[in-house]
Order: structure tokens, then C-alpha cells, then sequence
């Protein structure tokens, strides 16, 4: 288990959410979205120009910016996986 | 006696307008939470005997954020005085893992409630089973397992919402927030004191929430001792090292956790889902992109193309109209004001109808089938680089067609600082209604025979510059509004993918007719009203000696025995007339009295009343141009108005339409805000007069100034004058 950000995922990869970090309000609304610590994610892809990205938490997918990514710590399971979290 | 409020909430996308369409039958009244933006939807509805008022939330993810929706939200449920008296909460059962955490917040209020479980056949499909018995029995309320479009659990529903109202409720017990409890109950005291009418399991929300609240505007009207209590038990975590936020959130999730682990019994699919396959196609890097052009062209399309003929016919109906109601009243001022006035106000707004609803079909078949999402996700990188999200494109769009629809079309957009900026600056948009204009004035300054480089028209390049000047103008005006007068939190974007689903015509019918009746009964009276206001303006006062004399004229060209003479001197008079009317009027006057402050521009008094005229519509300018020129009935395409206005001249005997005065008028015609419809509508989706009148202000001023470089700089080198 390495320690990296949403935004260094690969696509495909899996990881657990750690922290959530950054603007408060925007924290907050990420966490009740499901980002909550000890939640297990998956990067599902890249929009075509590269940003957003596309998370598949909970059962359902959500998409945020990088920048956003960048401040939500993870630590990652393994590699690729077709299993959803 | 008021029939007891049942207010339904839900998630976004969770199936929550479908429920309550079906729940509530035939259409709904929409209205406005007063001075937002924030549709209001109820129904007052009979569950066998016993009268409900069912209240349509709008969708929100959980009791806590802040945006304007979650407000309207929190304030419906938690207010004392405007009482809820049963909460239907809709989950979509193939979500739960996330639906549950809004659904738990919600059932924690104490609030008599039913949860309905949506979309158990997409749940059934992909092999989810819910223990639905035994999530009743967790949760401490009765759930409902449906497929709404089906009609499937409505009867249960209505028979469980009946009982809420008529049985006693007793709530389960609120989910426990574990770190965060001693923090909560301390804000909850301080809530509750002296106010011994606030129930306690409301106190407890109000508390959460203000806990998760972010300080300054958030928390005006709370009161101040809970303010205070917020701030210690913050600071207190802090010292420790805690995060509150994450303890509060992080503890109802793992509650959600440990409910679902118990109640989904079957194994929940391991596999892609449907719609990440779908994804894999519709947003691919080749082939989404191309299927995101081909989509958002068919829907400009529609809008500039397809529309057309419906308004065509509607201004044809209009016309017919018109001329019968000229020959059934006895001519005279009030004939005029029936026809010129009511009836053109008339057509004014129905002309609007086909684009609104053409765009609300398109819009909310993109939405309900979730592609609209996949449209944000795939643009917003672009829309960015302003200060918007991919939200905003569509509007936009739009907004080249006209920037009416493309308004109302900006409530697709979540937060309410973002859909207040694209508002602001899709008028700017270069819409249909100014082509005629480009269209009469490049025919008037270029000679159509002279080629640049050998093979570009002036003309097409001119009018390639208007769009592409309008494109710079509202993403720079994005860009500068959103970091000055909306000055706000750092715009980002926050986008729940839904899952695809097949849109319901019905849905489709209902949400276009909510639309088309809400512009037609708001904006539409406004445009009535200021239609008949500048008819006025254009007609009165008259000049009595002007009316006696042209009333001589026609008198002796009755005389004429030859018919095809007595038409066409006649229609000479009638030209002149309606010219000389024209210059009698208020509008005349002003365009005279502010000829010193458009002459700068390159406009003279005639230009300026063309201007003052186009108010009721842009193309509208062609028409006036018309009248003040004494040709009756002017198009775009009408010679002799081109001639008429190739010969005007100045005073000082140097023509008007120059090149450099041209290209000027169409600069000003991008940017400048003369479309009292679009004020109207904005006035409308913005709650308040404020906007629409910042939003001229700001467009006539940038009008001016643009065209006053573009004119002054073009003199000072030299070029088309």
C-alpha cells in the first residue's frame, strides 16, 4: 500500500479513500457524495480532453476536476481490476 | 381546513418527478420559491378522503451542503412555522449505498415518513436484492418498493402516506454519530434553548447542519447562542486534532454500510455496470467526442432550423389576425392599439413558443436519459478556462439561436452563482434575431461584386467577424462577471454520471408544457406590456396638422380613376405617413435627442430610432429603418430600403452608411442588450429586476464603448470612411 492522491491513479485502478482535503466547503460535499475514508474507489476513465474524471464509488459514478482529485489522499490496492467498487 | 403538506425528497435522479407525476396525475402547478430560481412544484391531492398537499423537492444529495436547492430544501423541512406533516423519501434502490445516507438524514428529523424504493427493476435486472421487510424494520418506517413508470407500489404509497397522516408515528431512533455526538448535542442545546416549541429530533438536524455549515452567510438566522456553540465545539475539535466534518459524515456512512451489508443479501454485481459500457462508447475519446458534436448540432440545429417554420406559422396567424381585427373595428387610435400594440405584443411572445419548446423536448430527453451529464463531463474543460462548468455549454449554445430558450435553458445548471453568470452572458450569444440586421447592413457597405484576395466576400468575412467577436465577448464576459460581480467560491465541478435510462414521453410532455406555460405567464405579460408600451412610444403623441394633412392626401388620391395609380399613390401615402408618425413621436424626439450621443458611434437620429425600435426584437430594426426611411413594409432583402439607405446622407452631404459606420452598428448590435424579451426572461429566472437591469447596464455600456473605439479608431486610421 503506497500512499498517492485520486489524481495519480491510473485509469482502471482501485484505491481506499484516506483523507479529503482542500476548500472546506467543497470537503464536505465530496464526503457526503460517499468520498468518506475507507471508501473504496475506482478512476473509470478520463473525459476526452483529459479532465474531468470519471470515479465509480458506491455503486454509482462521479465526476470531479483534477484539481479537485489532487487533495483527496488515497492509498491504493492493486492494480486494474473489472470489480466494481 | 389546509390539507396537511407531504413533502417528497430525494436525490437527484432517483426517479423523485416520475414519482410524484404519477402520484399526483395530471399536471402539477409550478411556482417560484420566492426570489430564486428554484422551481416549486405541489398538488394538492385526495388519498381517499384524506386531503394531502404534495410538495416536489427539489433534488439534493443530503441536508447539509448549501446550495440554493439544498436550502429550499432544508428550510421546507425544518421550518416551524410552514410544518411538514410527512416526508416521502425516494431512493433509487440500484444507489442505496448513496441514497441511504440522505434517506437516513431525513428519517432523523422525526418527520412522519415513507420511504419509497424506485427503480426496483433496474435493481431486479442487475440481480441487487433488497431485504425490503427487514430495511423497514432497520430504518423504523415503512418502505415502498416500486417502479413508478409502471405504476408499481403507487397504491401502496398513497396508502402509506395516508397512514403517516392519520396514525400515530413513531420515528426509529436517529443514527448515531459516534466522535461527533458530544459536539452535536452541545449545538443542540443551544438550539433548543428558549425555544421549548423546536422538537428535540429537529433540534438535532439543525444542529448536524450547522455543525457541516461553513460560517458567515450560512449561518444568518441562526440563532446566536448556537453560533457560539458551533464555533467552541469546532475549535474544541480542532485542538484535538479532529475533523468534525469527516467524523459526522463518516460515521452516517458507516451506519449506511452496516444497514446495507445486513439487507442486501444477494451478491451485488461484481462486474462493469450497464452504463460504464454504455460510457465506454458515448464519452470515448474519438467517438464521444464526435457523437457530443453530431448531438449539441442537432439540437442548434432544431433551434435555428426547425423552429422556423412553426413561428412562421404562428406570425402568419398572428398576421391574419391582425388584419381582420384592422377591418372589424372602426379605424381610429384604439384600432391602432389593438392591432399594432395588443396583437403584435401577442405575436411577440407565441413567436417565442416553438424554440422554447423545442429546446425543453431536446433538453429534457438529454437529461432524463443522462446524457446531458456526459455533455458536461465531456466539455467542461473547455468552459473552465472561464469560470464555468460544462453545464453552462448548452446554454450557450442556445443562446446563437435566441437567447429566450437558452435562458430558461440555464436551469439545467446546479449551482446558482453559475447559472446567474451564464445568464448574465448569453446574450451576447449572436442570435437569429440580429442576422437580418448584419444581413441588410453588409448588403448596404460592401459592393457584392469585390472579392478580397481574389475569392473572400467582405460581406461573409464581416459577418464571420459579428460571431466570432460575440464568442470572445461572452467568455470574456464570463471570465471578468465571475471574478468581480459574482465573485464567489472557486467555481469547480461536482457531477453525478447517472445511470442511462430510457426518458419518458410523458415526462417529456409535462416538463415542456411546465416551461412553455412559465414563460407564456410570466415573461409573456412582461413582453405584452412592453410591447404595448413601445408601440406607444413609436406612435404617440401625433401631430395634428400631420394627421389633417395626410388625411387630405388620401381624400384626393381617391379621386384617381385609374385603380393600379389609386394603390400605389395610396401606398406612397401610407409610407409617408407612417414615417412622418414616426418622427412625431416620443421614440423620434429621443433618437433626436440623443443624436449628440451616438453621433460618436457613427449613427445619426434615424439609426438611433432604429435602434430605440429594435427593442421589441432585434430584426425589428430593419422594419423601423424602414419606416423612418418612408418604406413601408421593409425587409432585409427589400431593394429600395438598401438604395434608401446607400443614399442617406449626413447634413454636411457625406453619406451614413459608410463601411466604418456600418461595421460599427454591427458591432453594437453584437454586444448591445436591446431585447426587452430577453429582459423579461432573465427579470423571470432570476427572481428579481436586479439582474436583468445589470445585465443591460452592462451590455449597453460594453456597446457603447466597443463601437466607440471600433468608429473612432477606424476614422483615425483611415479605413472605410
Amino acid at each position: 500500500m503506497q500512499k498517492s492522491t485520486l489524481a495519480e491513479l491510473a485509469v482502471g485502478a482501485r484505491a481506499t479513500i484516506e483523507q479529503v482535503t482542500g476548500e472546506r466547503r467543497l470537503a464536505v460535499r465530496l464526503m457526503e457524495l460517499g468520498l468518506v475514508p475507507s471508501t473504496l474507489v475506482r478512476l473509470e476513465r478520463k473525459a476526452p480532453l483529459g479532465d474531468p474524471i470519471e470515479l465509480s464509488i458506491r455503486g454509482y459514478d462521479l465526476s470531479i476536476r483534477r484539481e479537485e482529485a489532487e487533495k483527496i489522499f488515497v492509498s491504493r490496492v492493486d492494480a486494474a481490476s473489472e470489480e466494481a467498487p | 381546513m389546509i390539507a396537511p403538506t407531504v413533502l417528497v425528497a430525494g436525490n437527484p435522479n432517483a426517479g423523485k418527478t416520475t414519482l410524484f407525476n404519477s402520484i399526483t396525475g395530471a399536471f402539477a402547478k409550478v411556482g417560484n420559491y420566492p426570489g430564486i430560481t428554484v422551481d416549486k412544484v405541489e398538488k394538492q391531492i385526495d388519498l381517499d378522503g384524506q386531503a394531502a398537499l404534495f410538495v416536489d423537492l427539489p433534488g439534493t444529495y443530503s441536508l447539509t451542503s448549501r446550495s440554493e436547492e439544498e436550502r429550499v430544501a432544508v428550510e421546507a423541512i425544518l421550518s416551524e412555522t410552514d410544518k411538514a406533516a410527512a416526508l416521502v423519501i425516494v431512493a433509487d434502490a440500484t444507489t442505496l449505498r448513496r441514497g441511504l445516507y440522505f434517506a437516513t438524514q431525513l428519517l432523523d428529523t422525526g418527520i412522519p415518513a415513507v420511504v419509497a424504493l424506485t427503480m426496483m427493476d433496474d435493481a431486479r435486472r442487475a440481480h441487487l436484492d433488497v431485504d425490503i421487510g427487514l430495511l423497514a424494520m432497520v430504518l423504523g418506517c415503512e418502505v415502498i418498493p416500486m417502479v413508478a413508470p409502471r405504476g408499481e407500489g403507487l397504491s401502496e404509497l398513497r396508502r402509506a402516506v395516508k397512514r403517516l397522516l392519520t396514525e400515530p408515528y413513531a420515528p426509529g431512533n436517529a443514527v448515531d454519530l459516534g466522535g461527533a455526538e458530544p459536539a452535536i448535542r452541545a449545538v443542540e442545546a443551544a438550539f433548543a434553548e428558549g425555544r421549548p416549541a423546536l422538537p428535540a429530533r429537529k433540534a438535532r438536524t439543525r444542529a448536524s447542519w450547522a455543525l457541516l455549515s461553513i460560517g458567515g452567510d450560512d449561518l444568518l438566522g441562526v440563532p446566536e447562542g448556537a453560533r457560539r456553540a458551533v464555533e467552541t465545539e469546532r475549535k474544541k475539535a480542532l485542538a484535538d486534532g479532529r475533523d468534525l466534518d469527516a467524523e459526522m459524515v463518516g460515521a452516517r456512512y458507516r451506519a449506511v454500510d452496516a444497514i446495507l451489508d445486513r439487507v442486501i443479501t444477494s451478491k451485488e454485481p461484481k462486474g462493469r455496470r450497464r452504463s460504464q459500457k454504455i460510457d465506454d462508447i458515448l464519452v470515448h475519446p474519438v467517438w464521444g467526442l464526435l457523437l457530443f458534436v453530431v448531438v449539441m448540432f442537432v439540437v442548434f440545429q432544431a433551434l435555428f432550423a426547425w423552429a422556423t417554420p412553426f413561428a412562421d406559422w404562428i406570425e402568419a396567424g398572428v398576421g391574419a389576425a391582425k388584419a381582420f381585427t384592422k377591418d372589424a373595428i372602426p379605424p381610429g387610435p384604439f384600432n391602432n392599439l389593438v392591432v399594432d400594440g395588443v396583437l403584435a405584443g401577442v405575436g411577440n411572445v407565441l413567436v417565442f413558443v416553438p424554440q422554447i419548446a423545442l429546446l425543453f423536448v431536446f433538453l429534457t430527453i438529454l437529461e432524463d436519459s443522462g446524457y446531458l451529464a456526459r455533455v458536461a463531463f465531456v466539455i467542461d474543460r473547455v468552459m473552465a478556462k472561464v469560470g464555468l462548468n460544462g453545464r453552462a455549454f448548452v446554454p450557450m449554445l442556445s443562446g446563437f439561436a435566441c437567447a429566450i430558450p437558452a435562458v430558461m435553458a440555464t436551469r439545467t445548471i446546479e449551482s446558482r452563482r453559475d447559472r446567474l453568470l451564464t445568464m448574465l452572458v448569453v446574450p451576447l450569444s449572436s442570435c437569429s434575431a440580429r442576422l437580418p440586421v448584419y444581413v441588410l447592413l453588409t448588403a448596404v457597405i460592401f459592393d457584392p461584386d469585390r472579392k478580397l484576395l481574389g475569392f473572400l466576400a467582405p460581406g461573409a468575412l464581416a459577418l464571420f467577424a459579428m460571431y466570432l467577436l460575440s464568442v470572445v465577448f461572452s467568455l470574456g464576459a464570463a471570465f471578468v462577471i465571475g471574478r468581480t460581480v459574482l465573485k464567489g467560491p472557486r467555481p469547480t465541478l461536482v457531477l453525478e454520471l447517472p445511470v442511462y435510462r430510457w426518458p419518458q414521453p410523458f415526462n417529456v410532455a409535462r416538463a415542456t408544457w411546465q416551461r412553455v406555460r412559465r414563460f407564456l405567464v410570466d415573461a409573456g405579460t412582461i413582453i405584452l406590456a412592453l410591447t404595448i408600451v413601445l408601440w406607444g412610444l413609436l406612435n404617440y403623441p401625433q401631430n395634428p396638422e400631420s394627421v389633417a394633412r395626410f388625411a387630405g392626401l388620401r381624400e384626393e388620391a381617391a379621386t384617381i380613376e385609374d385603380d393600379a395609380l389609386k394603390t400605389e399613390q395610396l401606398a406612397v401615402i401610407a409610407a409617408e405617413e407612417s414615417g412622418d408618425r414616426l418622427r412625431n413621436s416620443v421614440a423620434g424626439k429621443v433618437g433626436r435627442a440623443i443624436e449628440p450621443a451616438i453621433e460618436p458611434l457613427g449613427f445619426d437620429w434615424k439609426i438611433g430610432v432604429g435602434i430605440l425600435g429594435a427593442f421589441a426584437a432585434r430584426e425589428v430594426f430593419v422594419s423601423t429603418l424602414g419606416l423612418v426611411y418612408d418604406v413601408e413594409e421593409a425587409t432585409e432583402e427589400t431593394a429600395t430600403l438598401k438604395d434608401a439607405l446607400r443614399d442617406a446622407k449626413h447634413p454636411d452631404g457625406s453619406p451614413v452608411f459608410t463601411p466604418l459606420a456600418g461595421v460599427s452598428l454591427m458591432v453594437f448590435f453584437v454586444l448591445a442588450a436591446q431585447c426587452m424579451s430577453t429582459l423579461a426572461v432573465v427579470k423571470r429566472e432570476a427572481g428579481s429586476w436586479k439582474w436583468a437591469g445589470f445585465m443591460f447596464a452592462y451590455m449597453s455600456g460594453l456597446a457603447y464603448v466597443v463601437t466607440l473605439l471600433v468608429y473612432q479608431g477606424g476614422r483615425l486610421l483611415g479605413w472605410g470612411i
